[in-house]
């Protein structure tokens, strides 16, 4: 039985005073995912009024709009998204990943430079190179015999365990060695921490950007990040398992209360709104978001 | 001649030739392998044999002379500074045989095809990928495959337009590519310098024409590139990074010499989908940019998010075709070393042929088989990371050589090997062939490599004949990159006198362009305007200081009362006149040099060094007075400043009598007007006050410069009324508030949008709201209250100026 959500999204900025509005690229529409997630209704609202806005996919996959405003000033801008959700849990198989050992056979044996090619997520990305400290965290913890999956969940768990969730010990910017150096952050530095750890252990791993239920089924306990849009990892386990998500901050296996928004290497391939505005005076930004489970619809509708 | 002459000659040949060995097992370009001259060479060393000590440098001087003259620079970098030094061309050129260059011609031909073939395919359906010519990882994790790019289908239908080929010749005589320059090649504007260098050393030489000419190749390339605009869609501009950027020189010295706008990315903006020039004519679209910034840095929206210095909404435009790039985002990447490995069998791949110039031999270290072969041959092997796009012989502190690291790096090579995998290639350390380089009494053998720059053109790749080597410092290969201190020299194509004369000739065409002066960035505008106001400003510093200074030296108490005036002026507006050349007029000039450092395309060489010349005296000055024990007297500090007060008039008179009229002049002579209003409306409110100490109206009249005139015109002594009269009122004295109140006037009338069919701007109603006030004042009604008043509507004015065009 599929879940459905009901998704509200605004993030707004504002300028201390009246400031030429620049160029936004805005990655927030859920995706369509066959077999997992589809979008029935899909609105987002810009306001002030852009004056010119395009719509693509980008190189992983993602739902893309470009907006500018023709050099137009505001004292703020503000998005809005709306959208309809129907997310379906997959149930989890055998794990009949590769080794450790055995992984990099299975990857150079793919051809492949499409925009889920694993090849993209073991080298170096914009936020996330090399950090010898996650890496020698990350190879204390895996042995080469452990499968791909395995090693996933090992890491995922014990990053849980050492760090600490504390919204605003770090900010969007915050480089990931220094998160891990407080053990402390959300879950963008989880995930980032986590993409480090695997890809020094030969996985290769990426960035998902998306939503949290907001309101835990009965008897169930809230998951930290629902309040804000959420991240989490997903992790190439093998030519058969494919790719699979952890979410780290709440130590488990991303289920149908994660709806998905853009896949990326890092932050960087898939941040919210990416916009350029020459700032003057002080500025301010804020973020909600609300998903609230729809009843489910009548059989046959 | 006379006996001690031909002795002297004699003997200078002998001993300039005599000592000059190649090493053993390296190629050399004058000396062939059994150690007799190349027949490209004889003439060339026969003259020059035949010239005295003497005559050898008063030439190589002409040559620096021109250098320096035209301003000729490079940015070197150490340790995290920057300086601007001078360009090290190596006096002697390198020469080519026609037989040479045809081998060479026809095998970079060949490259240029397929590494245009090769960017399709990773920027499209990526085959090389699929059928296994290269490894799927290593395009993945190369920083220069830009994957916003990735799908997007040229304007022009190609990703290269106009690159370079760094080339070697090996022991064996074979030349080799050592790397590919598909980015934003260097090095092009520098070549048609050292040719002018050259040409003022050796001028016989391109007299009579044996010497293959490269302006042709220019003149062919702006015709392409013209071509590749519209008239409607908009024209060229070259992008560069800005002054800070090594190549700033080259770039704006190339855009002033095809007669391109040089355009930052702040002049920047992209409107639906369209790249728009900021100019003070409005939004004006551009459909071709020929970029000298890597390709990473053009979007902060798309590409590298931390780039200052790009255009946001730039790729986007590009993917939705209405934007040439030259080369097209994300060329950078066949600069990669990795792709050396991989390159010669994609060649037989994708064409069936072999390269007809191999590629410097490399192995990717993320392959087995040929990390094991690096592993055993690391004694003849550079090692250097893979996925850098610098040359092979530009080596850093983690590159192994001989197999020993070149830096600090201690871990066994073996190790670091295996650590590091698909970070390394090996590549074959091959000993670049030696030119003769001049080491200021012979010539000695120095290792170098070819630089030779390709263009699309209308009949397909062309090839600058010639231009550019680089020399090496010492015998070591490493040494020839300009930022170890090697030098770049001029390279002769000489052709065979018959036949191939005709195609030569022909290729003389002189780029009979002017630029496109009519669309003037805003930045520009802006730097020009505040060029004018602060060599202005630090003229009126200049009077002031000295007039304190004489009156010091007149009285040796500083207590006097005007000369207490004269002081609080100045320490009001931030000048210490206890320090003899003060910090803020030097920090004036620096301002001035600054703004006219990113200008330079637009800006005669003449005036630069004029500037830059004051600049240095006046730092020169305070440096002086810094390192005297005593003090000087008020006389010589009053001396001195007079001196540079000739400097900066001299400066100002260049520009007013050579700089061409265009809208830039406009915004200067503005901008210098403006301040020396301002200037003289303090100046009246200071000390032409019914309160100002005595002396303060003779004061005024020195200031202004006007003590002849106001001999001349009012038989009397100064009182405030001809004062006033001189020096605000009157239309003909340019050291007149109202002179320089119509001159604004006149010049802002003339700048676009000043005055749309009657409807006036904003900055040009206030300019003539305050012309016309002062026009209709009278020596009594303009009193100090007044003159503070107009300094402020002034203040306003720049202020709506700045709105209206700098924004």
């Amino acid at each position: 039985m599929p879940t459905r959500y009901d998704i509200r999204l605004k993030i707004f900025y504002t300028y201390g005073q009246s400031t030429s509005l620049g160029h936004h690229v805005i990655r927030m529409q859920p995706l369509e995912l066959p077999k997992r997630q589809r979008v029935s209704i899909r609105h987002l609202e810009i306001w002030p009024r852009p004056t010119e806005r395009t719509e693509r996919t980008d190189f992983f996959g993602n739902r893309v709009v470009s907006v500018g405003f023709g050099g137009r000033a505001a004292t703020g801008i503000e998005f809005r998204l709306k959208a309809w959700v129907e997310r379906r849990s997959q149930r989890p198989g055998l794990d009949i990943s590769p080794s450790l050992a055995r992984l990099p056979v299975e990857l150079a044996a793919i051809r492949d430079l499409g925009g889920s090619s694993p090849h993209h997520f073991l080298a170096p990305s914009p936020r996330v190179g090399a950090i010898p400290e996650i890496a020698a965290f990350a190879r204390d913890l895996v042995q080469p015999d452990m499968t791909a999956l395995e090693a996933v969940t090992c890491l995922g768990e014990a990053l849980h365990e050492e760090m600490g969730f504390l919204p605003g010990a770090t900010d969007a910017d915050t480089p990931p060695a220094e998160a891990f150096r407080r053990r402390k952050g959300v879950c963008q530095d989880y995930s980032h921490i986590m993409i480090a750890g695997l890809r020094a252990v030969g996985v290769p791993a990426g960035y998902v950007s998306g939503f949290l239920r907001t309101i835990p089924p009965e008897g169930q306990q809230r998951l930290e990040g629902a309040d804000a849009m959420h991240a989490w990892v997903r992790a190439w386990c093998g030519r058969e398992i494919g790719w699979v998500e952890y979410d780290p901050t709440n130590a488990m296996a991303a289920s149908e209360d994660h709806v998905v928004v853009a896949y990326g290497r890092d932050y960087a391939d898939v941040s919210p709104v990416k916009g350029v505005t020459r700032m003057s005076g002080v500025g301010g930004t804020g973020h909600s978001v609300d998903v609230v489970e729809l009843p489910s619809e009548p059989a046959g509708a | 001649m006379t006996t001690h002459e031909k002795s002297e000659r004699r003997g200078g040949l002998a001993a300039f030739i005599r000592d000059y060995r190649p090493t053993e097992n390296t190629a050399d370009e004058l000396l062939d392998p059994a150690g007799a001259m190349r027949p490209a060479w004889r003439d060339f060393i026969n003259q020059f044999g035949r010239l005295s000590g003497t005559d050898i440098e008063r030439r190589f001087h002409r040559a620096e002379q021109y250098l320096h003259d035209a301003g000729v620079y490079y940015r070197e970098y150490d340790h995290g500074f920057s300086r601007e030094r001078a360009w090290p061309l190596s006096h002697i050129p390198v020469l080519l045989s026609e037989e040479d260059w045809t081998s060479i011609s026809e095998a970079l031909v060949q490259r240029a095809d397929l590494l245009e073939q090769i960017l399709a395919d990773l920027y499209g359906p990526n085959h090389l990928v699929a059928d296994g010519h290269l490894p799927a990882s290593l395009v993945a994790s190369m920083p220069e495959w830009l994957r916003p790019m990735v799908g997007v289908e040229p304007r022009s239908g190609h990703f290269l337009h106009f690159i370079a080929f760094e080339i070697g010749r090996g022991p064996d005589g074979r030349w080799w590519v050592l790397g590919d320059r598909t980015q934003a090649p260097t090095g092009a504007g520098f070549a048609v310098e050292n040719r002018v260098a050259m040409s003022r050393m050796f001028p016989e030489y391109f007299a009579d024409k044996t010497v293959a000419k490269i302006g042709g190749f220019f003149a062919d390339f702006r015709a392409a590139l013209e071509r590749l605009s519209d008239e409607t869609e908009g024209g060229v501009g070259v992008l560069t990074p800005g002054m800070l950027n090594q190549g700033y020189f080259e770039h704006a010295y190339i855009a002033r010499y095809l007669g391109f706008m040089l355009l930052e990315g702040e002049d920047l903006v992209v409107r639906d989908g369209r790249v728009m020039v900021r100019t003070v004519n409005g939004l004006q679209p551009i459909s071709v940019i020929w970029r000298r910034i890597d390709a990473a840095w053009a979007d902060p929206l798309e590409l590298n998010e931390a780039s200052r210095l790009g255009t946001p909404g730039m790729a986007n435009a590009v993917r939705q075709g209405s934007l040439t790039m030259v080369n097209a985002l994300g060329s950078g990447v066949l600069e990669t070393r990795a792709m050396l490995a991989f390159i010669p069998r994609i060649c037989q791949a994708l064409t069936g042929e072999p390269l007809k110039m191999p590629n410097i031999a490399t192995w990717w270290c993320g392959q087995g088989a040929e990390r094991s072969h690096v592993q055993a041959n690391t004694e003849r092997m550079m090692i250097a990371p893979a996925l850098a796009t610098r040359l092979p012989f530009d080596t850093d502190g983690k590159t192994v050589l001989g197999g020993r690291f070149r830096g600090t790096a201690k871990e066994p090579i073996g190790d670091w090997i295996d650590a590091e995998a698909g970070n390394l290639v090996g590549q074959e350390a091959v000993r670049l062939s030696t030119t003769p380089a001049w080491d200021g009494e012979k010539l000695v053998p120095r290792p170098m490599s070819l630089r030779v720059f390709a263009a699309r053109t209308k009949k397909g790749w062309a090839l600058m004949p010639g231009g550019y080597a680089r020399i090496g410092r010492h015998q070591e290969s490493t040494a020839i990159s300009l930022q170890k201190g090697g030098s770049v020299a001029d390279v002769w194509l000489l052709a065979d006198p018959p036949g191939s004369q005709t195609a030569i000739a022909e290729a003389r065409t002189v780029l009979g362009t002017r630029p496109d002066l009519s669309l003037l960035p805003s930045r520009a505008a802006d730097n020009l305007y505040w060029l004018g106001r602060y060599v202005e400003r630090a003229e009126g510093t200049m009077r002031l200081l000295r007039a304190y200074h004489v009156r010091l030296a007149e009285n040796a108490a500083a207590d006097m009362p005007l000369q207490h005036a004269i002081g609080e002026a100045l320490t009001i507006s931030g000048v210490d006149v206890a320090q003899p050349v003060p910090l803020a007029l030097t920090d004036m000039l620096d301002a001035a040099v600054q703004s006219a450092a990113q200008v330079r395309d637009r800006f005669s060489v003449d005036g630069w060094l004029a500037l830059k010349e004051l600049q240095a005296a006046a730092m020169l000055l305070a440096e002086n007075h810094r390192s005297d024990d005593e003090p000087r007297s008020g006389d010589d500090i009053a001396r001195e400043i007079s001196g540079l007060l000739r400097q900066i008039t001299g400066f100002s008179g260049l520009v007013q009598d050579n700089m061409y009229r265009f809208t830039g002049w406009r915004f200067l002579s503005i901008g210098r007007a403006l301040e020396r209003a301002m200037d003289i409306c303090a100046m009246l409110a200071r000390f032409a006050d019914h309160g100002t100490p005595e002396g303060g109206l003779d004061l005024a009249v020195e200031l202004g410069d006007s003590g002849i005139t106001h001999r001349r015109r009012y038989t009397i002594a100064t009182n405030r009324q001809t004062v006033i009269d001189l020096l605000a009122l009157d239309g003909r004295n340019p050291r007149a508030l109202l002179y320089q109140l119509n001159r604004m006037r006149t010049l802002c009338e003339r700048l676009p949008g000043a005055d749309e069919h009657g409807r006036l701007a904003d900055f040009y109603r206030a300019v003539i709201r305050v012309q016309t006030d002062i026009e209709l004042q009278r020596p009594h009604t303009l009193d100090t209250k007044a003159l503070w008043k107009t300094r402020g509507e002034l203040m306003e004015v720049s202020n709506l100026l700045t709105q209206h065009y700098f924004r």
